[in-house]
């Protein structure tokens, strides 16, 4: 088995590159994917922990990340559909130019 | 680190840079379910093997087609950019350095992570929908609400607003 | 308790009663108006006369017979700690039972006159009312006993005379009479709520009669007689003193005289009822009534107690002074005015010589003869269509018959013509109390002042009745003036008298029955009280003083007494001569042919005419001392109070306009430059908005790993 630091590691590399990716993309659904992998990367740090816990028959981690899917995939929805809303207003999918809340 | 960890380790990271850096939407959206498909072994390579079908089943089943729909939706022929990248893209690379910096290195000052590996846990399906029926019923009824909220919400907030534009 | 002096609060509660609802009468309802005066009028003189018989049955037993009811008014303080209980109450006896019928009697008989007299006046209502309240008024100060309910009642008096003689208010001369009767009795009330004030606190207590605690009894008249005050007088003449000031006032003696010649601008039958025979008469009774408080005096030093000493003489010099004023008069209501004054100060003189039956005796057959000659002059002004100026009179003799026979009843009284009239008797019994008094200077003033007496009166009787009739001629240069005030005199009575003059075409009248009835029987009582108090039968003083008075004729002709008959006889008859040579024998053919008196001695006669310049030398000094005190209050309160307030107002409005420049240099720019900085804060810190959602992220991962190192470094074990 492969020690535990290293799936953190990876899931913190994850997390690290969606991360980037949200916060230096122009196109909103490109941030939205990198939101997604955050949690994803989330997701796997919940599910390593878990295995290498305590009591992986508590079946607790993997409750967990049952509903972080979940979450995860109505937020999806409500984002996407925000997105088209904006999309729809702005005529553009480009976050730079979506600053009408700047005070 | 075993050999498949490293291998669908890689797989993983690479899509996952690719679907962050490539130009064309439909593109990214691909690597994504790349990287999706690699985190479901990786569930499954972590004995969560319900988990692993329920994030192909969710993920890539249906958040990934999601999105791909919504490029289609929000796709116009626009004038190409110079860049995909915001004009201060290093800023933000540099606060993704910054954080993966600090997680890392609370990783690897952790004394909490040098464990011992316990057994394979032996779950089943009934299992979990024991647990999900009893210790986790609240959660379950609100995951539930949410996404009856999550649905009407997003029905609306996307319908065609008639008489507005 | 007998049932009458049980009862004997009603006496002046039924008056009351009628001039409570004559006050709510409309003015049209004449009849009833009158309906309540005389009812309860004569409901009074029926319970005085149950209440004199009673008093008769009392009496003789060798000391006065007082019967006394007294009750609890309020109590103020603590009961417990000092008592301070108020308690007023009424008293019969022979003193209160005399003076209960003849005011009763009295004020009857003027009611019935005043049907007559104010039958023209539309407000004969309102006339009734007050007559009613003053009657009221006047029988509780007889039966009071205490001095507080005497006092009560007396300003009531006051009050009722100040509305009456203001009767026709719209007449200046009657607002202004109205005034100085009501201010000048005031000076003496003041010095007589002094003195009840003193009594109190001498005392402890008010009331006249209380079973042996009471202010006129022995044991607080002791107390009173051995302190001395700071000027070297007995308490008790102090008090009494200064209870002699009110009655001054009230009584019109000098030199509080001078409201009661100008209170002849109200109507006769007030002038009878109040400046005749009753009110004025209560300064009197006041006197009589506290009579053991004036007398007392310490067992050694003078014979007689300084407070009745002040008495005598006060009385003394009225006498005379008003009757030589009353010589020289010409208005019919002014000459009785002063012949009133001037009698006044013989009751005084009598009180403070010869005790209280002498002076009563005199009031009592006073208001008789009074009354008739004031209602008869208000008949005589009746019959001359408002013409009270007698030397526009003359000849009534025959043109008015009945009026002339009871004037002439009355006059006689007044003058004292021996032997059949009451006046003869009752001046008789004040010279010879005053004949055996410590100074013999009274007793000739009061011979001179009868003299004259005797002779103005005869002086009136002729310009008024014998001669021929100078009705209707002006007397001189005056004549505008004297027809101006005749015309706005009694405005009211003169529309009608215009209608009956329509009538009668100048023609002199007598008047009619409702006013001659009065004058008959009141010229009646002046015959018959002359026999109720004769030194051959002593009634009257008996009565009062509580011992069995024997008959006996033998009494007249002892040496004394015949002395002073015989000298009172030839002074009445010396006056009358006089007045006769001088007025009857050469009638007085008009009306501006100067006075016999004034040919002999115009200089004399002047200085009598104005009244000694009494008015003048008041209006000189105390008037003008007034307006002078009320200038010094006007600039007071214009200059300095109103400089005060002004001053107060400006530093007032100072203030606020230094607020005002504070708030508009200070604060509003202040406060402006504050929120200017806070708004360009604001515009500053508005630039982290940039609105666009990745910058928010990032902020939220710098604080994220911010946090992180945070939590780890201060997790870290130092």
């Amino acid at each position: 088995m492969t020690p535990l630091p290293c799936y953190l590691l990876l899931s913190a590399l994850l997390f690290a590159i969606g991360l980037a990716g949200a916060l230096t993309r122009r196109n909103a659904i490109i941030v939205l994917i990198g939101i997604e992998l955050m949690l994803n990367a989330a997701n796997l740090n919940f599910i390593a922990f878990w295995r290498y816990g305590p009591n992986p028959q508590a079946l607790t981690g993997v409750m967990f990340v049952i509903f972080s899917i979940g979450v995860a995939a109505a937020e999806a929805a409500v984002g996407l559909a925000l997105i088209i809303s904006i999309y729809r207003h702005y005529r553009t999918t480009n976050l730079d130019e979506v600053d009408s809340m700047k005070g | 680190m075993t050999l498949p960890f490293a291998i669908i380790g890689i797989l993983t990271l690479a899509s996952t840079m690719a679907a962050m850096s490539l130009r064309n939407l439909v593109h990214c959206a691909l690597a994504l379910t790349v990287t999706f498909a690699g985190l479901a072994a990786f569930y499954m390579q972590l004995d969560a093997q319900f988990v692993g079908f329920a994030q192909v089943l969710v993920y890539i089943g249906a958040v990934a087609i999601l999105i791909v729909f919504a490029i289609l939706l929000t796709h116009r022929d626009e004038p190409p950019r110079p860049s995909i990248f915001s004009a201060t893209w290093v800023v933000g690379v540099g606060i993704a350095v910054a954080v993966f910096g600090v997680l890392g290195g609370l990783v690897l000052s952790s004394q909490a992570v040098t464990r011992k590996v316990p057994p394979p846990p032996d779950i089943s399906v009934r299992q979990i929908g024991e647990q999900l029926m009893t210790r986790f019923i609240l959660p379950l009824e609100v995951i539930g609400l949410l996404l009856t909220a999550a649905l009407i919400g997003a029905v609306i907030i996307a319908m065609h607003e008639k008489g507005r534009e | 308790m007998d049932w009458i002096v049980e009862r004997l609060w009603l006496i002046p509660v039924l008056p009351l009663l009628a001039a409570a609802l004559g006050a709510v009468v409309k003015q049209r309802q004449r009849r009833l108006a009158a309906f309540l005066a005389i009812g309860s009028m004569i409901l009074a003189v029926a319970l005085s006369c149950v209440a004199f018989i009673n008093a008769l049955q009392h009496s003789g037993q060798g000391s006065v017979a007082r019967q006394v009811i007294n009750f609890f008014w309020f109590q103020f303080g603590d009961p417990q700690m000092s008592d301070t209980a108020l308690r007023l109450g009424w008293v019969l006896d022979p003193l209160a039972a005399v003076m209960l019928v003849m005011v009763s009697l009295v004020g009857l008989l003027i009611f019935i006159y005043s049907l007559g007299y104010m039958a023209q006046d539309e407000n004969f209502t309102r006339f009734f009312c007050f007559l009613s309240l003053f009657a009221s008024a006047m029988l509780g100060l007889v039966i009071a006993n205490s001095l507080l309910l005497l006092f009560i009642c007396w300003e009531i008096v006051g009050l009722t005379s100040y509305l009456l003689i203001g009767f026709w208010y719209h007449k200046p001369s009657a607002a202004a009479a109205a005034k100085k009767a009501f201010i000048t009795t005031r000076v003496g009330d003041l010095a007589l709520l002094l003195g009840m004030v003193w009594l109190y606190s001498q005392t402890g207590t008010l009331l006249f009669y209380d079973g042996g605690h009471g202010c006129l009894e022995q044991s607080a008249l002791a107390k009173l007689v051995a302190q001395t005050t700071g000027l070297g007088m007995a308490v008790s003449t102090g008090i009494g003193l200064l209870i002699f000031c009110g009655a001054i006032g009230k009584s019109g003696q000098v030199p509080l005289h001078v409201w009661l010649p100008d209170a002849m601008e109200g109507p006769t039958p007030v002038s009878a009822l109040i400046h005749a025979a009753t009110m004025v008469a209560a300064g009197v009774f006041l006197v009589a009534r506290v009579y053991p408080l004036m007398a007392a005096h310490p067992a050694g030093g003078a014979a007689e107690s300084g407070a009745l000493q002040v008495v005598t003489w006060v009385g003394a010099i009225t006498a005379v002074f008003a009757a030589s004023i009353a010589v020289a008069q010409t208005d019919i209501k002014r000459i009785l005015a002063y012949s009133t004054v001037s009698q006044l100060g013989f009751m005084m003189l009598g009180l403070g010589t010869g005790g209280v039956a002498v002076g009563m005796f005199h009031l009592i057959t006073h208001a008789f003869f009074k009354a008739l000659l004031f209602l008869g002059a208000g008949s005589v002004i009746h019959g001359c269509r408002e013409e009270q100026d007698i030397r526009r009179m003359g000849g009534l003799r025959k043109l008015m018959p009945l009026t002339f026979a009871t004037y002439a009843v009355g006059m006689l009284a007044l003058s004292g013509f021996p032997l059949i009239f009451s006046g003869f008797w009752s001046k008789d019994e004040i010279l010879h109390a005053a004949h055996g008094w410590s100074s013999p200077a009274p007793f000739y003033l009061g011979v001179f002042a009868a003299l004259l007496t005797a002779f103005y009166m005869t002086r009136q009787v002729c310009y008024v009745f014998f001669g021929q009739s100078r009705a209707g001629v002006s007397p001189g240069p005056d004549s505008n003036q004297a027809e101006a005030t005749k015309q706005d005199r009694q405005t009211g009575v003169l529309r009608a008298h215009e209608g009956q003059a329509r009538r009668l075409s100048y023609v002199l009248h007598e008047s009619p029955m409702v006013m001659i009835i009065p004058l008959l029987v009141l010229a009646a009582f002046c015959v018959v009280l002359s026999f109720i108090g004769t030194p051959a039968w002593p009634w009257f003083q008996g009565f009062l003083s509580g011992e069995n008075a024997t008959g006996s004729l033998g009494k007249l002709f002892e040496p004394q007494v015949l002395g002073l008959m015989a000298l009172s006889s030839v002074v009445v008859l010396s006056g009358l001569g006089l007045g006769w040579g001088l007025y009857g024998r050469p009638p007085m053919r008009s009306a501006d042919q100067p006075d016999a008196l004034e040919r002999f001695q115009p200089d004399v006669f002047a200085l009598l005419r104005r009244k000694y310049f009494v008015d003048e030398i008041y209006d000189g000094s105390v008037i003008r001392f007034n307006a002078w005190g009320a200038r010094a209050c006007d600039w007071l309160d214009y200059w300095v109070w109103n400089g005060v307030v002004q001053a107060l107002s400006l530093l007032v409005v100072g203030v606020a306009w230094l607020n005002r420049l504070v708030d508009e240099y200070v604060v509003n720019p202040g406060f402006d430059e504050g929120c200017r900085r806070l708004s360009s804060g604001g515009t500053l810190m508005s630039r982290l908005q940039s609105g666009r959602v990745q910058t928010y992220l990032r902020f939220v991962g710098v604080a994220l790993v911010v946090l992180v190192l945070f939590l780890i470094w201060g997790g870290r074990a130092p």
